[in-house]
Parts: C-alpha cells; sequence; structure tokens
C-alpha cells in the first residue's frame, strides 16, 4: 500500500495494481456470498480475469456473531493471468468481530481491513471470544484498519423508506458495503443495478432498498476522508470471444448435458442431495427440455442403482454425491461394472472421513475411487483440473464411459464445484459428439461378444426384438454372459475388464508439461489443485529454477507418456490435498520414491506453500 | 419410445422359457410361480421385447434367468431403484420387479416403500417364504416370533412385518395376495397386477421346502384350506369356507366371522370395494391373520393415481412448451456475458443473460 500525503476527498489518487484479493466476510446470514458474486460479476465484465472461492459453515445458520457462523467469500481480480483466488488477501471486509477473528491471520501484512464498527459491541466481541476489542489494542497496527459503522450509515441512508423495518433494512448493509468497494476500485454501479431490478422486479420497495444501499456506499466512499486511494485493475487481455463466469459443478452440468444432446440421448440423473454435489442435480432438474430426467432418490444407493437402470435403457446415465455416498455406491458401482454398461459417477470431493468436513475442500477420495470396492474392480478415473475444465471432463467421462462400456469416475472437488472463472463459450458445433451404436441385429447375438479394439460389449436397448437377453451380477462366461463358476471363465473376465480399462490409454491425450522438457523438479499435482501449482511453478522457473508442471486429468488409466516422462526429471514432487495418495501410486506403480506435499485442513494450497516446497527442492 | 408395437405372431408359453437350466431346490415353490408367469404372460399379447424381469439377491431373484425376456439380476435389495431408472427411460416397457421377504423387506425395504409411494408403473412380486433360504435358513422380517431358525435358535425375538400393511402405508396403488400353488388365482392376479397402471404390489405366499416346510399348510393342505381363505372379489360379499357358510362382518369398528343362518344372511355381510379411495377396508383386510380369521387373498386395494413417468414426461413437455426444445447456445449464453473484441484496447461489453435455456 502506498502512503500519500496531500489529499483531499474529493480529488483521490487511483493506483494502478496489477491485481488485488478482496474477502467479504460476515455472519452467514449477512449475504456474503452474494456480495462476493456481485463484486465478481462487475469485474467479470470489465474484462478483468477472475477467480473466486466460498468458503462458508456447514451451518445454514449457526447462532449470529459466533465464529462458526462465519461465511466468507474470496475474490481475486487481475489485469493477467490468473489461476487462483489469491493466497493472502489485500483487502477484508469483516462485518462484525467473529468475521475479523476468523479472517484476520490470512489478510496480507500491510492490507486493508474494513470494520463494521457498529457490530463491535460488547456482546458480539464476547460471541467472538475477544477480551478486549481489537480496535482498541493494537493488534491491527499491521494493518490499514478503515472502522466504518455501515450499520447506522446503512440506515440513515435508507431512512424514510415506508414498509421497511430495521431488520429489513439492515439486510441491505452488505449492498452498502459492495458499493463501498466499488468506488475503491472504480468499478461501476451498472451490473449490480441491473441485478437488482431482475432479481427484485417484483419487489419494488426491496429493489429501491438495496439501490440506494448500493449507491450510499459509493457515495460514502467519495465523501470520507478514510480512503485516500482509489485502485485500478485493468482488463486482461485474453482470446476473443464471448465470455461469461463459470462455477464448477455449473460447467459439469453443462458438460453432462451437451454430451447426451450432441449423442442424440436422453440424459438421466439419479441423485440424492449431498454437500458440495447437489447444485448439480438443481442445475440439471432446470434443464427439462433438454430431455434431462432427474431422480432425486431416497438414498446414494437407489440413485446410482436408477442410473444403472436408465443405462440399461439406453440413456446416457449419471449419478452424483460425495465422499460418504461414493462408499454407498460402490456395490452397485461393481454391479455396472460387471454388467458392462456406461455410467458417470461424479464425486466432488470433500473433507473426509466420515461426515467430516462437508463444505470445505479435500483430494482424498482418490484411493477410494480406485480401490475401494470388493474385487478385481478397475474403472477410470478423470478429473477436471479448473472450473471451466469440469465442462470438457464432464464430456470426456461420458466418451470414456460409452467408448469402454463401463462406469467412469468423474473425481471433481468442492474448491472446484464452488469457485468460478471466466469462460469462452464455446461453439456446440466444435464440440466432440459421442458415437453411440445400439446393437438390434439378432444374428449371432451374444451380450458379452466384445468388439475388437475396445473390447466392449454391445450396449442393446430392452424393446430390441430378437435380442433377450438377461445380464447380472454373478460370474459368467466371457460371450454368452452365461452364469459361470469355472476358475478360468472367472479369471478371464478379471483379466478382460482390466484390459479394457487399460486400452483406454490408446484414446486419451498425452500428458503435457508447462515448463522444461526435463530437469531438476516436476511438480505433479491432479484436480482443483492446478491453480496454485501453476503460480508457484512460474514464480519458481521466473526465479530461474528448473521446474516443470505437470497436471494429471487421466488418473485411470495413465496418459501412456506419463512413466517416461516423470522419468526426465531429478525428482518428482506430488502436491496434493491428501497424505499422499497419488504418490503412493507412482511410488507402487513406477517404482519411484516421489517427494511430497500434502496438506488436509479442508482448504486449497496456497501459492506461497508450494513456491517453498519447490525452493526446498529445486536449488 | 413408441406406446403402441405392431401386434406380432401370437406367443405360447414355450416363447417366455430360456434356455438356462432351473436350479431352484426341487419341491420349491418358485417352479409353480415361474410357470404361473410362462402361462399367463401370453395372455397379455405384450412382444417379449418389450418386457424386463429385474430383481435383487435370493432364490427369487434368480427368476430373470429363466425368462426369455430382457432381464437384469442386480444386487441384494435394489432392484426396484433400477427399475425406476429403467421405467423412466422407457415408460412404454413392461418391468416386473421379483424380490423376496428379505430382498424386499430387509435390506431393500426402503427402496420397496419409495417406490410405492412413488407410484412407479412396476409391477412388484414379492415371494414370501418367511425364512432366508439362499443364505440357508435364518429367519427373515416376515418370520413369525418365537420362530426357530439357525439365527434364532432359541426363537425369534421381533415382531414381524405384514407386507400388505407396509405396501398400505407406503400409499400403494394396487396390492393383491395369492399362494404359490394356487395356479389360476395366480394367473388372475399377475393379469390385473399387469394392467393396472402404477406400482402392483402383489404378495405370494411361497413354500420353501429346506428351510420353512409348512409354513402355509393351513392354506394349502385340502383338508382345511378352504376354511382359511377369502377369496376376495369386489362388490362381492365376503363369503368362505369349504360350504360358502361363513362371512366377515362388521361388529362395531371391527370385523367378525359369523355363520351364515339363523337370521344371518350375505346381506349382512361385509362387501369388498377394491376400488375404495379410502383405505379403511384395506387396512382391516390386511390385519386380517388366522387363527381368528381367514387370510384374505385376490386384489385387496386398486385405485388410480397418475405414474411417477407420468408426472416425469408431463413436466419435460411442459418444460419444452415453455423454453422451445433445448438449445446448447442460448443454454452456454443463460448469464451476464461479454464480448472480448480482437481489438485490444476495445472495452468489453456487458450482454444481458438471454433469460432462458
Amino acid at each position: 500500500m502506498t502512503e500519500l500525503s496531500v489529499l483531499t476527498p474529493d480529488d483521490p489518487v487511483v493506483e494502478e495494481l496489477e491485481s488485488v484479493a478482496i474477502r467479504f466476510a460476515g455472519d452467514s446470514g449477512d449475504g456474503m456470498q452474494l456480495t462476493g458474486t456481485q463484486f465478481t460479476n462487475t469485474s467479470a465484465v470489465l474484462g478483468n480475469d477472475i477467480s473466486t472461492f466460498p468458503d462458508f459453515p456447514a451451518e445454514i445458520r449457526a447462532p449470529a456473531g459466533t465464529l462458526a457462523g462465519v461465511s466468507g467469500f474470496q475474490v481475486n481480480i487481475s489485469s493477467r493471468d490468473i489461476y487462483t483466488p489469491g493466497d493472502a488477501p489485500q483487502v477484508l471486509v469483516a462485518m462484525n468481530p467473529a468475521a475479523l477473528k476468523a479472517n484476520l491471520a490470512d489478510v496480507e501484512p500491510g492490507g486493508t481491513i474494513i470494520v463494521n464498527i457498529d457490530e463491535f459491541t460488547p456482546g458480539n466481541l464476547k460471541k467472538a471470544n475477544y477480551d478486549a476489542s481489537p480496535l482498541d489494542d493494537g493488534s491491527l497496527d499491521r494493518f490499514r484498519v478503515v472502522k466504518a459503522p455501515l450499520t447506522t450509515l446503512n440506515r440513515n441512508a435508507l431512512a424514510g423508506m415506508e414498509g421497511l423495518g430495521n431488520k429489513e433494512k439492515d439486510r441491505c448493509k452488505n449492498f452498502f458495503a459492495l458499493g463501498l468497494t466499488f468506488w475503491m476500485y472504480d468499478r461501476s454501479l451498472d451490473t449490480s443495478l441491473h441485478w437488482i431490478q431482475e432479481k427484485f422486479g417484483n419487489k419494488p420497495e426491496v429493489a429501491e432498498a438495496n439501490t440506494r444501499a448500493l449507491k450510499a456506499g459509493y457515495h460514502f466512499g467519495e465523501t470520507t476522508e478514510e480512503f485516500r486511494t482509489r485502485y485500478r485493475v485493468s482488463r486482461f487481455e485474453v482470446p476473443p470471444g464471448t465470455y461469461r463466469k463459470i462455477m464448477g459443478n455449473e460447467a459439469a452440468a453443462m458438460g453432462f448435458v451437451t454430451a447426451a444432446h450432441l449423442a442424440g440421448k436422453p440424459l438421466f440423473y439419479g441423485s440424492y442431495p449431498i454437500t458440495p454435489a447437489s447444485s448439480i442435480l438443481e442445475h440439471l432438474a432446470s434443464l427439462k427440455n433438454f430431455d434431462v430426467r432427474t431422480f432425486q432418490a431416497e438414498d446414494e444407493i437407489a440413485a446410482i442403482g436408477s442410473a444403472i437402470g436408465a443405462a440399461f435403457g439406453g440413456a446416457f446415465a449419471l449419478t452424483g454425491t460425495s465422499g460418504p455416498g461414493i462408499c454407498l455406491k460402490s456395490e452397485a458401482m461393481n454391479l455396472a461394472l460387471v454388467l458392462e454398461l456406461p455410467l458417470v459417477v461424479a464425486d466432488i470431493q470433500r473433507g473426509g472421513p466420515s461426515t467430516g468436513l462437508p463444505t470445505k475442500t479435500e483430494q482424498s477420495d482418490l484411493l477410494q475411487v480406485l480401490f475401494g470396492r470388493n474385487g478385481e474392480s478397475p474403472i477410470p478415473v478423470v478429473a477436471p483440473c479448473t472450473p471451466a475444465d469440469c465442462f470438457m471432463m464432464a464430456i470426456e467421462a461420458f466418451r470414456l464411459a460409452v467408448r469402454a462400456m463401463s462406469p467412469v469416475v468423474y473425481l471433481s472437488d468442492g474448491y472446484l464445484a464452488n469457485s468460478s472463472e471466466p469462460w469462452r463459450i464455446p461453439d456446440p458445433d466444435d464440440l466432440p459428439v459421442i458415437q453411440v451404436e445400439h446393437r438390434t441385429d439378432p444374428d449371432h447375438f451374444m451380450p458379452y461378444l466384445r468388439d475388437e479394439v475396445t473390447l466392449g460389449r454391445p450396449w442393446v436397448v430392452p424393446g430390441t426384438p430378437g435380442l433377450e437377453h438377461r445380464i447380472g451380477g454373478l460370474g459368467k462366461m466371457d460371450g454368452s454372459g452365461n452364469v459361470s463358476y469355472t476358475p478360468q471363465d472367472h479369471e478371464h473376465m478379471i483379466k478382460i475388464r482390466a484390459e479394457k480399462v487399460q486400452r483406454l490409454q490408446n484414446t486419451i491425450p498425452e500428458q503435457q508439461v508447462f515448463g522444461p522438457a526435463e530437469g531438476d523438479l516436476l511438480v505433479v499435482g491432479w484436480g482443483g489443485t492446478y491453480g496454485a501449482i501453476r503460480s508457484a511453478v512460474a514464480a519458481a522457473q521466473g526465479m530461474g529454477l528448473s521446474v516443470a508442471h505437470a497436471h494429471v486429468r487421466y488418473l485411470n488409466p495413465f496418459p501412456r507418456n506419463l512413466p517416461s516422462l516423470l522419468g526426465r526429471y531429478r525428482r518428482v514432487l506430488v502436491a496434493e490435498l491428501n497424505l499422499g495418495q497419488l504418490a503412493f501410486i507412482f511410488n507402487g506403480r513406477f517404482g519411484m520414491k516421489c517427494e511430497q506435499l500434502n496438506k488436509v485442513q479442508g482448504q486449497p494450497f496456497k501459492i506461497s506453500e508450494v513456491l517453498r516446497r519447490i525452493q526446498e527442492l529445486a536449488r | 419410445m413408441s406406446e403402441t408395437t405392431v401386434p406380432g405372431p401370437k406367443l405360447s408359453r414355450k416363447d417366455f422359457v430360456s434356455n438356462q437350466e432351473v436350479r431352484w431346490c426341487p419341491g420349491c415353490g418358485d417352479y409353480a410361480i415361474l410357470a404361473a408367469m410362462q402361462r399367463f404372460l401370453p395372455e397379455l399379447g405384450i412382444p417379449r421385447e418389450k418386457i424386463v424381469f429385474v430383481s435383487g439377491i435370493g432364490c427369487s431373484s434368480r427368476f430373470p434367468y429363466y425368462m426369455n425376456t430382457y432381464g437384469m439380476h442386480t444386487i441384494h435389495g435394489r432392484a426396484p431403484t433400477l427399475a425406476t431408472g429403467l421405467n423412466m427411460v422407457d415408460p412404454s416397457l413392461q418391468v416386473w420387479v421379483v424380490t423376496g421377504d428379505g430382498d424386499g423387506l430387509s435390506i431393500g425395504g426402503n427402496h420397496l416403500v419409495h417406490c410405492l409411494r412413488r407410484n412407479v408403473n412396476l409391477n412388484i412380486l414379492l415371494f414370501n417364504n418367511r425364512i432366508y433360504g439362499l443364505t440357508k435358513g435364518q429367519y427373515s422380517p416376515t418370520s413369525l416370533p418365537g420362530h426357530k431358525t439357525k439365527s434364532s435358535p432359541m426363537g425369534s425375538i421381533e415382531q414381524s412385518f405384514n407386507p400388505v400393511s407396509i405396501a398400505l402405508g407406503a400409499e400403494a396403488t394396487f396390492i393383491a395376495r395369492t399362494v404359490d400353488v394356487y395356479a389360476k388365482h395366480m394367473g388372475e392376479v399377475l393379469k390385473t397386477a399387469a394392467e393396472h397402471q402404477g406400482t402392483s404390489f402383489v404378495e405370494i405366499y411361497q413354500n420353501c421346502i429346506i428351510y420353512n416346510h409348512h409354513a402355509w399348510d393351513h392354506l394349502t393342505d385340502t383338508g382345511v384350506r378352504d376354511d382359511n381363505v377369502l377369496y376376495l372379489e369386489h362388490g362381492k360379499p365376503m363369503v368362505f369356507g369349504k360350504d360358502s357358510d361363513k362371512g366377515i362382518r362388521l361388529n362395531g369398528l371391527k370385523p367378525e366371522v359369523v355363520q351364515l343362518g339363523d337370521g344371518i344372511t350375505e346381506d349382512d355381510l361385509l362387501v369388498h370395494d377394491a376400488y375404495a379411495e379410502e383405505p379403511t377396508l384395506a387396512w382391516m383386510l390386511a390385519r386380517m391373520e388366522p387363527p381368528q380369521f381367514p387370510v384374505p387373498l385376490g386384489v385387496i386395494r386398486q385405485v388410480q393415481k397418475p405414474t411417477y413417468a407420468e408426472l416425469a414426461l408431463k413436466q419435460m413437455e411442459a418444460a419444452r412448451a415453455r423454453r422451445g426444445p433445448g438449445d446448447l447456445r442460448k443454454l452456454y449464453m443463460d448469464a451476464d456475458t461479454w464480448e472480448i473484441s480482437a481489438e485490444p484496447e476495445a472495452a468489453a461489453a456487458l450482454n444481458g443473460g438471454s433469460g432462458s435455456r
């Protein structure tokens, strides 16, 4: 932060920033997710690169003012390519003492903290476990603190509005705070004003109150002497096209619909609500005009059972859940494997084990989806790496499922699900079309007669005359599919299913590397850690270190060039949000000894954490 | 998904017999049910390819292998879930779920009640032999209190389920009951079940000759059966007994068995109303058990409600009518969008959301 000496409120200095990370924090009822989203949308429309990450409690409304109830939303806006919501926010907007306490440790030293002093009452301080007010005891000396009576200012702005009590008026104070940040960062109010009209068009008094609060916050920034500097983050140069903001689960839902629609098939989604996967169900339930059939099942097992039934019926079948749900689905995943029906199982990982941290992110289901079932159970696994990549990998999951006639796991995580970034809207004509063939020829038909290239069996839809057949979960003979307990038949089926999955290697892209093709250190990641790793590796390269980054999106089978690629670096560092699951596989599969960077705190990597480890290893 | 299919050549029992060797124990009640099914199916005039049998795990669940139709032998208790997904994708298929007292009421109890509540257009046959047969003789949720089995050597201490009561509690629209060896009666019940739109729940008393032989002797031994069975017929008074000389009369809020004659005529008896929306009579029938009462057999309840797939498809049609058929371009653009032009200095332009998908 620059210190400037001669200032007047009418003439603030505008400072150009490359990027800034802002965190909005308050009670879970304070509307912080909405405030952050509004700031993001406006910034995206202005042409900044954006990356966001919401961090909210599992409790919908924990007691007001307590640490348990703090909800936060961080947005990073930039004039250059960014990959993460930012390590440490430069600005924290804290709506109460609990929000300050819960987020203070993350704020960059020298950063700005805007506090709503109206909420710093003895009662609220006590609820946040403060013995004395942090505003008075010098504990915030490292920061620039802006003490604003946001509640009072907001009420004053809404004074005289008929039909609204103080409670309703106070609900608008998040928009007052939003208006203030819009002024600080030189953003237009247009996008939010437009949104207010869309959202509250039929409740004119609410629309008016929010509009007034937003504008009052903006004017407060203009008139107060608290702010001596405004900041500007310029437009980010990206390839031309039409853009929108997209969140991971939204992208996944659109990817799944796209895959089915382009293949000319109905999409069936069986699911039981679970955080952080539920938003896929909600998105798809609103797309019934796309021949999407959603089924909110009575439990996780029914969800996957219905999807397997739908796959038997010839639909693009999908089920989605998080780690605890995968536990319950594992028997049925094996049924799909043995029936050899195409099915996509979406696992949006969260902190485990058991109920764990429902709203926090983690990458600890990898071994579960690879191995957590009875018997030899090879199931392909794909993992998107950014919110926008969720779209492509959703399509890819269906492509592999149909090709191999197999269940496929789409392994995302809470971070990807809920964070957002700009997405260049594709032309549907440029997207891959999955070719589906349903056999209708009864001549020499057998249900487990395999395609020579893919080893997939024919996908026959009930209703097709002359091809009536029975399939089941018992051991069977290849070809006829007849029940068989013969030792040789059993081993043959086990091996051919494994070979079938392995052959997908022939259709998946080779592993790409960012950086030198050989050198000191290769940092390997998978899933939602892409941004932090890429940023850290780029920074390390800038320091002259010999480091490259490989982000593995195909976790079973691996890209065929992966083993040789790993051998081209003196050391391989596997960075993941677990205790070393991919590293365990690399060590076992490739007979190597990986270096590890692990974190299981329910939070994504910070760039600095990855960079520090890189610096230790690549000297 | 055509609603009607061109009638093919008339099928016979043999057309529904698969090439698989039947592997139930000799004397198992399942043989009789399989035979009744294969005999009755041709009467429906539905081509084989439009029929699907789905089962879970247990002796009864081997059923699909023996039917020359489409079929799935799935996992324990879950058959109704697969059948539901299949029905939602192609409601024109006739889907039969074959389950047992363990598969359907123990491990799969949850799915059964939810399937019934949703009124998915399926036919669910629950073979009730009051025992676990395939795992060799442990007590089941329908085993009677005190039943000594391998896992209850001192007698079961559990209250048993009444499958018909469960179906009623789950708001089933079709509930019937029959017995494995009542070939003709079963054929009639299956036909009515098949023609019902919605979930048809049929409890079939079935004898396990190895682990629970004689469980249904009171209904199958020629000497006593006629005095223990009440054949239900819609609109007919509830008369039963070898000499049709007994009946069921309402006494206050409770049913009672009366002897006809001595001033008691059929006019005094309860008249069966299978189509009553109000379920009191059905509840009464569900709770009638020997030795105080004869066992009611036949269609206990049959009411009309929209099926699950009907409602689902109606919503899809409504969505298409409102927003037009799915259009990916519109879907992607349904948000605030902005244009980035090739000209570096040009400002990004805001577009409004298209507002429809």
